[in-house]
């Protein structure tokens, strides 16, 4: 089966800056997939590149199976893209900014599927406000509208929840479960990790321009198979021999990773020993966050295993 | 064809929702210089014998018209999209170089219509203008807002800021046309300015253009008509190829 997006040693220079240094990458149609990693990494340059807005110095895309150069016009009309900056047209409404996006793509009759859309994003109250009286939120949610109006099979979402209420989050994320149940292949990025451990099966996390990993989000999370501590504590300062081995502590709580049960007892005693009041302790698997700091702080995950 | 058709509605839409300052400003600005220019010029000059100077003056402000609406048109439109970045919209797109290039100069052209016919419409009541080759009036309106509309496309790639595109029009649309003949024949200039105005396009598009009104003309039409088809192909080549290299628009 042919793969959704397909790049292979893609590579963008801007000026001084090497944003992106030979990337390998599939998507399989039909997956749900994150791209993460911190800003400037890359991902809205390896967007930009799949979305035909910006051109690899080398290497090259495909969206099921269309050069994204070469083909453009049939790759372009499989892929819908939301981008990260909030941008509109403030001459126009709603409804109009949704028909001109379909018009593009050469649909000249969308009001239905245009109805559907609005309705999905909560937008339907707003279909005859102009663009500029809408809330940083609306427009973003005007911005997924006319990323779908083709009823694109790969849709790529751009920090889709950037500046977006629960509310929207939710719906959203329920929405793009849909279409992925439905078939569509689905690609995200975002920085609250939690949304891409819990929507997504597999991750790719880029750092600086390379991808420095690349798997099935549950091996991802296997891959640092340990325990870690999480304890709140109040009354006395944290003894630095144990501060300097755990993370957090803005709150008085503090993380310890582990590498057995054994490990928690001495831990709560070297607190209680200086004084300290144990408010809560939580005994965790790491999270798709401690597997991203951990592998962006230089740790290799394949050393882990 | 879909996409091409509703890009080029889109420009329409745009201008016409902003008229009073697209369409009728531009008309008012017309028939200012026509007023100070025919208060003045009225009883001293004679360009042509039996075409009085308004008279003579008239389809030269059209045409001013017709070409500085149709470069404001797809110029302006393109550096705003590109400003506020809602360009992506249309680069998402899988509309080919050429319905992007057409939609954009098609918008600017009716604009540039719109206006000159504004222009033409006012003054007909109080200036008896002929019309001795309507179909040289139709060609030469058509070609010029054609060409200006791809300039502003040219334009509008090129500029990264309002002030680019701002010094491109005093410095260059501007002057171009007012030393095109639009309030003169270049028959009244010394011999190196009437030399220098023949190395001018837009002077072909205004003395083409007054031939249909009044079958006169400093240069045969036909091989004015010429001369604005040369160029207008150049720089539509030029603006297509700025296309397919994704100039200043695709990173
Ligand atoms: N048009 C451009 N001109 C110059 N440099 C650019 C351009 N676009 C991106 N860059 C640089 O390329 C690098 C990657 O940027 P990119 O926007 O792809 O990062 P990102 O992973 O999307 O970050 P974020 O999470 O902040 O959105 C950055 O160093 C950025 O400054
Ligand atoms: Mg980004």
């Amino acid at each position: 089966m042919t793969a959704a997006i397909s790049v292979s040693g893609v590579a963008k220079r801007f000026g001084d800056v090497q944003a992106l240094e030979g990337i390998d990458l599939e998507v399989r149609a039909g997956e749900f997939f994150a791209l993460l990693g911190p800003n400037g990494a890359g991902k809205t340059t390896l967007i930009s590149i799949l979305a035909g807005l910006a051109r690899a110095d080398r290497g090259a895309a495909r969206v099921l199976g269309h050069d994204v150069v070469a083909d453009y016009r049939r790759a372009r009309r499989l892929l819908g893209v939301v981008p990260q900056e909030l941008v509109f047209d403030p001459f126009f409404t709603v409804r109009e900014t949704l028909r001109f996006q379909s018009g593009y793509f050469g649909i000249a009759a969308n009001d239905a599927w245009i109805d559907e859309l609005m309705a999905n994003l909560d937008l339907t109250a707003k279909a005859d406000a102009n663009m500029r009286s809408l809330s940083g939120g609306m427009k973003r949610r005007v911005l997924v509208a006319q990323a779908l109006v083709h009823r694109p099979p790969v849709i790529i979402l751009d920090e889709p929840t950037a500046g977006v209420d629960v509310e929207l989050r939710q719906g959203l994320w329920r929405f793009m479960r849909r279409l992925n149940a439905e078939g569509h292949t689905i690609v995200l990025t975002t920085h609250y990790l939690e949304e891409a451990e819990s929507l997504c099966s597999r991750v790719a996390m880029l750092k600086a321009g390379r991808i420095v990993a690349l798997d099935a989000t549950e091996r991802l999370l296997a891959r640092f198979h340990e325990l870690a501590l999480a304890v709140r504590v109040s009354g006395a300062p944290v003894p630095p021999a144990l501060g300097a081995r755990a993370r957090g502590g803005a709150d008085g709580r503090l993380t310890f990773r582990l590498a057995g049960y054994d490990e928690v007892e001495p831990i709560l005693a070297g607190l209680r020993g200086a004084g300290c009041r144990i408010e809560a302790i939580e005994l965790a698997e790491p999270d798709l966050e401690d597997v991203f700091v951990r592998i962006m702080s230089g740790a290799r995950p394949e050393a882990a295993q | 064809m879909t996409g091409f058709a509703t890009l080029f509605r889109k420009e329409l839409v745009r201008f016409w929702k902003v008229a009073f300052q697209t369409i009728l400003a531009p008309v008012v600005t017309a028939l200012l210089y026509l007023l100070i220019f025919s208060h003045v010029l009225e009883e001293n000059v004679r360009v042509y014998e039996g075409v009085r100077y308004t008279q003579f003056l008239v389809p030269g402000l059209v045409m001013m018209s017709v070409l500085q609406n149709a470069f404001a048109n797809s110029s302006s439109s393109l550096i705003q999209s590109k400003v506020t970045g809602n360009i992506v919209f249309v680069l998402l797109a899988p509309l080919s170089h050429l319905e992007f290039f057409g939609a954009y100069v098609a918008g600017a052209m009716v604009r540039g219509l719109v206006v000159g016919s504004g222009v033409l419409a006012v003054t007909l009541p109080f200036v008896g203008v002929h019309f001795a080759h309507p179909l040289w009036i139709v060609a030469f309106a058509l070609a010029g807002s054609a060409i200006l509309g791809a300039l502003g496309v040219v334009a509008g790639i090129w500029a990264d800021k309002f002030d680019q595109l701002a010094a491109f029009q005093n410095f260059v649309i501007v002057p171009f046309t007012f030393l095109a003949g639009v309030f003169y024949s270049i028959h009244s200039l010394p011999p190196f300015w009437q030399a220098a105005s023949h190395a001018n396009p837009f002077f072909y598009m205004i003395d083409g253009f007054r031939y249909g009104f009044y079958g006169r003309s400093d240069i045969d039409p036909a091989a004015s008509l010429a001369v604005v088809g040369v160029f207008l192909v150049a720089l539509s080549a030029l603006a297509l190829a700025l296309l397919r290299a994704g100039y200043k628009l695709r990173t």
